[in-house]
């Protein structure tokens, strides 16, 4: 295979902007980063309380949230994507609609990446606080409500602070997975670190170092992840539950 | 001499001709004939220049073009029967595809410009297209003038981005852009009120406008920004590949073929739907068509 590799291309100043390559390349990490970051904020208290409704014991709240999960977990993330971008607008009262349209778009774009990919995921850690739940021996809830702690108290002082302990490496997948599906914001436009990576082979021609570079992005924001994360799962780690070193 | 004589003769210098020819053969070419295939890379919604109809099959201006270069590549090795494949290609994935050798030619509706030509060559121009912009009729805008401060959409990874970008740099127009996925997308965003203006090639302006529910709500308007070159793209310094799919260019121009495919996708219904386009050939393309040439416009 014949080609030219350029990797200075990187320091040379972009098509448009006062940067460089490099600089539109950090541009898109930090987007990736703080959509990811906002999206998991959503996802997590979303998760936790859809999480905490399918396994209270009420039949229409456990219904609510498995169909909620069921909605957000089966239908591809794309095509949420585009019904969050495309489609709600039309949905809404015209005057709100064009408002929203009328944003800058870039905020248009990050709105809807965030919404979608925080429900999305949102659903994925409500299956794992329910699992995480579900493995505690049903003792803890009863010894909880036999000291007379109320429901809501049995999960806020019981259940939910040994649950989330049980699932950190669970949802450290699930983290990790945010990181790499806010790629597909790419698809409505917004100029993230994967739409910087094709927008450089588009100006530059060079696909290699492009590619490259943006593997190597996604790599680091992963490894500065899951590090912290070990981290996180070694302090609250139950003595007894997960084995270690 | 003896009938049997000269004839066993004639055998031998055409044997001795044809092993020859064979010796010479480099990149492409050679590839192509032992493989005893060659790969065409081809668009997948690039009306009308390269896409499917409704029975999946690849049609469209540039496909002709390919396939007239087809023609004599398969006179030129000697080999009638040689297999066509077609890979679909991306705007992200058509250069790598030709600088690894997954297809050898690919003839859709990609511009010659310097820094493609750094990776990748062009054979000789096929179309000449004006980048404008596409608004709705009654929104009066006249010209790029008209966009200042107002949302515009274009498709990501074209040269229209790169214009529009810098000419809200460089004028200070304070235009938000829209890099949308593709020209379907890029036009949803104008129809839904996204973006008052739709910047692209014309001809492309002219595809989207020809699928709109209602194409007489919408005005292909503005001084070209540029004009840019579609060639063919082949692998990267391929001289003797280059020469022969030339030659079959300039002869589809001089010999009038190619005025009849232009007036076939550009003038008359074309499929899925059976819409015309009502292009009409410009100057540019007139003077192409007298005198074939693969000059980048940038």
């Amino acid at each position: 295979m014949s080609y030219a590799w350029h990797w200075e291309i990187f320091l040379q100043p972009a098509a448009s902007g006062e940067t460089t390559y490099l600089g539109w390349m950090f541009a898109g990490f930090e987007t990736t980063i703080a959509l990811s970051l906002a999206a998991w904020v959503v996802a997590l208290l979303l998760g936790s309380l859809m999480g905490v409704l399918r396994t209270v014991p009420n039949r229409f709240l456990s219904l609510l949230a498995a169909t909620y999960v069921e909605l957000f977990r089966n239908v591809p993330l794309l095509v949420q994507l585009f019904s969050w971008y495309f489609i709600l607008p039309e949905l809404l009262p015209t005057s709100l609609g064009n408002a929203f349209k009328q944003l800058n778009p870039f905020l248009q774009q990050f709105l809807a990446a965030w919404i979608c990919l925080g429900f999305f995921t949102s659903a994925r850690v409500c299956e794992q606080v329910r699992a995480g739940i579900g493995s505690l021996p049903p003792g803890q809830k009863n010894a909880g409500l036999a000291l007379g702690f109320t429901l809501p108290q049995t999960y806020r002082y019981v259940l939910l602070p040994m649950a989330f302990r049980l699932i950190v490496p669970p949802l450290t997948s699930e983290f990790l997975n945010i990181f790499k599906n806010s790629a597909v914001a790419s698809t409505i436009g917004l100029l993230e670190l994967a739409a910087e990576g094709r927008q450089l082979v588009d100006y530059t021609a060079q696909p290699y170092e492009s590619f490259i570079a943006v593997t190597v992005l996604y790599m680091l924001i992963n490894i500065v992840v899951m590090t912290a994360m070990q981290r996180v799962e070694r302090r609250v780690r139950v003595p007894g539950y997960i084995t270690g070193k | 001499m003896s009938v049997p004589r000269l004839l066993s003769v004639l055998l031998a210098c055409s044997f001795v001709a044809a092993t020859a020819s064979a010796a010479e053969l480099t990149g492409a070419l050679k590839k192509i004939k032992d493989n005893g295939s060659i790969s065409l890379g081809h668009r997948e919604s690039s009306i009308p220049f390269s896409y499917y109809d409704d029975k999946q099959q690849v049609i469209g201006y540039s496909h002709e073009f390919m396939l007239k270069a087809v023609d004599a590549i398969k006179a030129e090795l000697k080999l009638p029967n040689l297999q066509v494949k077609t890979v679909p290609v991306t705007s992200q994935n058509r250069i790598p595809l030709i600088q690894n050798g997954t297809i050898d030619i690919e003839c859709g509706s990609t511009t010659n410009n310097a820094e493609r030509q750094k990776q990748v060559s062009f054979s000789d121009t096929i179309f000449i297209i004006g980048t404008r912009i596409l608004v709705r009729a009654d929104s009066g805008i006249k010209d790029f003038a008209d966009l200042a401060g107002k949302n515009v959409v274009t498709t990501a990874g074209t040269t229209s981005e790169r214009l529009l970008r810098k000419m809200n740099d460089d004028k200070k127009m304070g235009m938000s852009i829209i890099s949308a996925k593709d020209h379907g997308e890029s036009f949803l965003t104008l129809e839904t009120g996204r973006a008052v203006a739709f910047m692209m090639d014309d001809a492309l302006l002219y595809g989207e406008l020809a699928k709109a529910k209602k194409p007489a709500e919408w005005l292909v308007v503005g001084t070209p920004q540029s004009r840019e070159a579609y060639g063919c793209m082949l692998p990267k310094d391929d001289a003797p590949f280059k020469k022969v799919v030339d030659a079959a260019i300039a002869k589809v121009m001089s010999s009038g073929e190619a005025e009849k495919i232009y007036t076939k996708w550009f003038l008359n219904p074309i499929p899925p739907k059976g819409l015309n386009l009502n292009f009409p050939l410009s100057d540019d393309m007139k003077a192409l068509f007298k005198a074939p040439n693969d000059k980048a416009f940038e």
